[in-house]
């Protein structure tokens, strides 16, 4: 027990010092896109659960994230004073909310569809979160088209500016996230996950309920998704149907797809290029007078899949390279 | 982990530094982030086509005290997490004097907060929605709110019309249509008017139909249409096709050269709130709408419009300020007064939003024909 | 007559008009799902590049200045070609390499495609809409305060039968259709047995492909407003419309299609224009979790 105690300590401690070293060191423009990264890494990861370890193509990721957006602006819109008065622990309470809300719509939306075959899968999460916009688009109480505006921002404390605040929250999600899911993952359950991806028939015939692994996937999926959107809604203070559409479903399927499908470093680091590619791929405008990056975009993701279609990591892990690095060079 | 983290940000501070190469002093640095692809981009370009003729128009004429203004664009793809990096992005690592932007309130709203927060003035010219400029007082809007034009057009139909029976069909995908919408009926039903029925359509809809039929069976007078003119075209055509015989009332966004090139005969006869008429005698608005169609070969919209107009009261705040610096930049644009604008005289009040008349228009084939001034 | 009875009328013959276009573009996604399982995202913006191609056609030529049939069959023409065409060479570039791969793979490569068509066309032709020229006159066939039925809405539809006809004559009356059939129920089969599966494969895209190309003429002309992102939402309840009937069918395809135009117009007309778009999805997911194999579709089972 004092052993995991002395560790949370100095990851806590570590990220406390990166936080401070990241607030001073680089210009506010990095740092927002660290900070977007970062949640984006866990919308990823959560996804690779379900598109990764199990097989199942989800296409309705954005629509959980939106729920978990929703509801902690909701929360914080009805409740003003809580946030401020309960320091970070009220969003954290906020995120658990809207990531339980979004995980229990995970169950609802994947218990039926994921008897479905792979491709029935994909059209019916793009259809849930199509359907979600549309509910969200007429609710009026939830703002309608115009959204929630003017979403409580994470605060400042003291020296520490909002970036570190920031930075702070979203990194404990980052890593319990991933510690979670690398556990997960590495365990029996993990060992199930894969065993549907790879061939259902014979998980079936071995005794595994293959429907009940899918929908655990998909739930706990769910759960990272809200999480991440409610970071969303607190870092970019609004949100609106038109966010979460489609395109955010898209984008966060490419991340798992160009990272690895199976490799939550791959996600972590398809996050990073996806955020900043285009960023970086800005100054190629300057020079066509052209914006052709979402047609770059594109275009690599059909290159990819023809021509790399595991991904940067295929399913291997941060670990596993660093070991087979060690092991050439010896 | 610590040693990931730091080694990975400083990779990421040197391949980012590196793109934000050296900056030349002797050009003013403004910027502007807009929808520049995907499904509104038609408004976004429009603004940017707007902005860019204002400030060649000045370059071309010497610049600001000898020194030309580069407009640095950045296209948001609609995102508000994109503004988000963008706008910090224009500030912070490009360093501009003022910012641009945009079309869409609720992307306005994320670039508002982080503009006042790095005290840099941030002129919107289309987004209507009240709080964006209540975010601070570096925050300035050239165009109505939405409040005004709904209450614009309400006074019309029964003051001027001498109408009663309305029938709303508004644009539920965009909070523009329905703000419009909503101090629309409000207004409306104070001056004693009546709504028959409220339906609503989706932007980039196709098929209007069913609501026109609905919409048919209540016999109303007037139909108000707070949408743009990539639907409202389509919506005049199908409504006459369905032998409706109302008259269409609008608001600025059906403004477009577009707008009769879609519905022909069939919008003719409507009525909507604008900027400007195409048969103003004011030197200011055909000088603008000949130069438009010279240098992109088409008709300019309300969205390049007022696009030009931002640039333009921008380059006056500029001109006046002492030293180019922000805040100065600020105070002058806070002080525009009696600008006369190709979308009307524009002065600012203390809330640094436009204090403008509409002008009505009949739209009579291609042209949009002055009806009357509605001042504020 | 109740006003209510006269609306319902007018209502029937919208959603009958709706229904036809999501039939020609259901048609294309049933038929390349029928023989390659795959869902091509992409099917719906090869139907944009087919109006956008009309269009800029028209303008060339001055197409509108003489309208008539010849117009329209010289758009019909070109928007056929150019979307076999495009359909064709996606195939081979994009589709074709990933025959072996894991279902996952395809689907993304079609979603890339689909978006580098939407954003290639957005930089190519502009984001602005354009409007269609008027080809053919829309004349009004009944025009009574009971109803109003215009020709473009009867040319719709019947083009949408005779094309089902077609469809249905080449697949169960004709080699290539017989060979289509064998591909559908099993690719390595018909390939053991000498069928050229690539040359099927072509041939299919060819038709959903040319379908496509004759339903963006059409809706161009009834709706003539076009623009690069004009697919999306037609594709989706196409493809809506295509599972809908049960996929890989083609008289599923346009009863799910008419279906689909039907209740779209009555949601809007008796409940709310809003659930519009929601109203496809829920079908979709009420049927298939109902009967997911569709309304025509066979129940197959997996084979170990």
């Amino acid at each position: 027990m004092k052993n995991k105690l002395k560790v949370v300590l100095m990851v806590l401690a570590s990220i406390s010092i990166s936080g401070l070293v990241l607030q001073f060191s680089i210009n506010a423009y990095i740092q927002i896109l660290i900070l977007q990264i970062l949640m984006y890494s866990i919308a990823a990861m959560g996804l690779n659960l379900v598109n990764g370890f199990t097989g199942q193509f989800s296409l309705g990721h954005a629509g959980f994230m939106a729920i978990g957006a929703y509801t902690s602006a909701y929360l914080s819109q009805i409740f003003p004073g809580f946030l401020e008065s309960t320091h970070l622990l009220g969003f954290f309470i906020f995120s658990i909310l809207g990531g339980l809300l979004a995980a229990g719509f995970g169950y609802v939306v994947g218990l039926p569809s994921l008897r479905l075959k792979g491709d029935y899968l994909a059209i019916v999460t793009l259809g849930f979160g199509e359907i979600l916009r549309v509910f969200l688009l007429n609710i009026e109480t939830l703002g309608a088209a115009r959204g929630i505006t003017g979403i409580v921002p994470y605060p400042e404390l003291g020296f520490l500016d909002r970036f570190w605040v920031s930075f702070f929250y979203i990194m404990i999600w980052f890593v319990v996230g991933l510690y979670f899911v690398w556990r997960l993952t590495r365990g029996r359950h993990g060992r199930q996950f894969l065993s549907v991806r790879e061939d259902e028939v014979a998980a079936l015939s071995l005794g595994l309920n293959t429907t009940q692994i899918k929908v655990r996937s998909f739930v706990i999926a769910s759960f990272y998704a809200g999480v991440a959107g409610s970071i969303y809604a607190h870092l970019i203070s609004i949100v609106s149907p038109s966010v979460f559409g489609f395109m955010m479903s898209v984008n966060i399927v490419v991340m798992v797809v160009l990272g690895g499908m199976g490799s939550f470093t791959g996600s972590i680091f398809a996050a990073a290029f996806v955020t900043l590619a285009p960023e970086l791929l800005r100054s190629l405008q300057a020079i066509t007078g052209y914006d052709l990056r979402m047609v770059v975009f594109s275009l690599s993701l059909i290159l990819i899949m023809i021509y790399r279609p595991t991904g940067l990591f295929g399913s291997k892990e941060l670990p596993d390279i660093v070991r087979s690095w060690r092991m050439k060079k010896s | 982990m610590k040693k990931f983290l730091n080694t990975t940000a400083l990779v990421l501070a040197g391949l980012i530094g590196f793109s934000g190469c050296t900056k030349k002093t002797d050009e003013i640095l403004i910027g502007e982030f807009g929808t520049l692809t995907g499904g509104e981009a038609t408004f976004g370009q429009s603004t940017n086509k707007g902005l860019r003729m204002a400030f060649d128009e000045i370059n071309g004429a010497g610049g600001i005290k000898g020194k030309k203004i580069k407009l640095i664009t950045y296209d948001n793809q609609g995102k508000t997490d994109e503004t988000a990096a963008v706008v910090t992005r224009l500030i912070t690592q490009d360093k501009v004097v003022a910012i641009i932007g945009e079309v869409a309130s609720g992307r306005t709203l994320v670039a508002a907060p982080i503009a006042q927060q790095y005290k840099v003035p941030l002129i919107t010219p289309s987004s209507t929605h009240p709080k964006v400029t209540e975010k601070g007082d570096y925050i300035f809007r050239i165009c109505f709110i939405d409040p005004f034009q709904g209450a614009v057009m309400a006074k019309f139909m029964t003051e001027n019309l001498k109408l009663k029976k309305v029938a709303i069909l508004r644009d539920v995908k965009n909070e523009y249509s329905v703000g419009l919408a909503d101090t629309f009926v409000k207004e409306i039903t104070q001056r004693g008017g009546e709504v028959l029925i409220d339906v609503s359509y989706q932007a980039n809809d196709i098929d209007f139909k069913a609501q026109l039929t609905q919409i048919k069976s209540k016999n109303p007078e007037v139909i108000f249409v707070p949408g743009y003119y990539t639907d409202a075209g389509l919506i005049t055509v199908q409504a006459r096709q369905l032998g409706i015989k109302a008259v269409f009332l609008g608001g600025d966004g059906w403004d477009s050269p577009k707008l009769h090139e879609i519905a022909k005969e069939a919008a003719n006869g409507s009525y909507f709130s604008n900027h400007y008429s195409t048969d103003s005698t004011d030197p200011v608005v055909q000088e603008f709408i000949q130069k438009f169609k010279t240098q992109f070969n088409e008709l300019p919209d309300a969205m390049a419009a007022l696009g030009y107009d931002a640039g333009k009261v921008l380059a006056m705040a500029l001109t006046n300020a002492k030293e180019i610096t922000p805040e100065n930049i600020k105070n002058e644009i806070a002080k525009t007064k009696d600008f006369p604008g190709v979308t009307g005289v524009i002065t600012l009040d203390e809330k640094r939003n436009a204090i403008k008349s509409a002008v009505i228009v009949k739209v009579e084939g291609n042209d949009k024909k002055f009806v009357t001034k509605m001042a504020p | 007559m109740t006003s209510e009875s006269h609306d319902f009328l007018q209502h029937l013959i919208n959603g009958l008009s709706l229904g036809s276009i999501y039939a020609l573009i259901a048609l294309g996604y049933t038929m390349v799902y029928g023989v390659l399982q795959l869902i091509n995202f992409a099917h719906a913006d090869i139907y944009m590049v087919g109006a956008f191609a009309s269009y800029y056609i028209s303008k060339w030529i001055g197409l509108e200045a003489n309208p008539g049939f010849m117009a329209l069959g010289l758009a019909l023409l070109t928007s056929m070609v150019t979307c076999a065409v495009l359909g064709v060479l996606i195939e081979r570039l994009a589709y074709r390499p990933l025959r072996k791969a894991p279902k996952l793979n395809i689907l993304i490569t079609a979603i890339g495609v689909s978006l580098l068509l939407q954003f290639g066309a957005q930089i190519i032709f502009g984001a602005d809409p354009k409007v269609f020229p008027t080809l053919i006159e829309d004349k009004s066939l009944i025009d009574t305060p009971l109803l109003i039925l215009k020709s473009l809405d009867v040319t719709v539809f019947v083009v949408t039968i005779l094309a089902l006809l077609g469809l249905h004559f080449l697949v169960f009356h004709t080699k290539m259709g017989k060979s289509m059939r064998a591909v559908s129920h099993s690719m390595t089969n018909a390939s053991l047995l000498g069928i050229n599966v690539n040359r099927v494969v072509v041939f299919t895209f060819i038709l959903g492909s040319s379908l496509a190309g004759i339903g963006s003429v059409l809706v161009g002309l009834k709706y003539p407003k076009i623009e690069p992102l004009m697919g999306v939402m037609i594709g989706l309840k196409g493809f809506v419309a295509a599972v809908l009937g049960g996929i890989g069918n083609m008289s599923g395809a346009v009863l799910g299609a008419l279906i689909m135009g039907l209740s779209e117009e009555f949601v809007v007309a008796y409940l709310s224009s809003t659930l519009r778009d929601a109203l496809a999805f829920g079908l979709l997911i009420g049927i298939l979790i109902w009967k997911p194999s569709g309304l025509m579709g066979k129940n197959t089972i997996e084979k170990v």
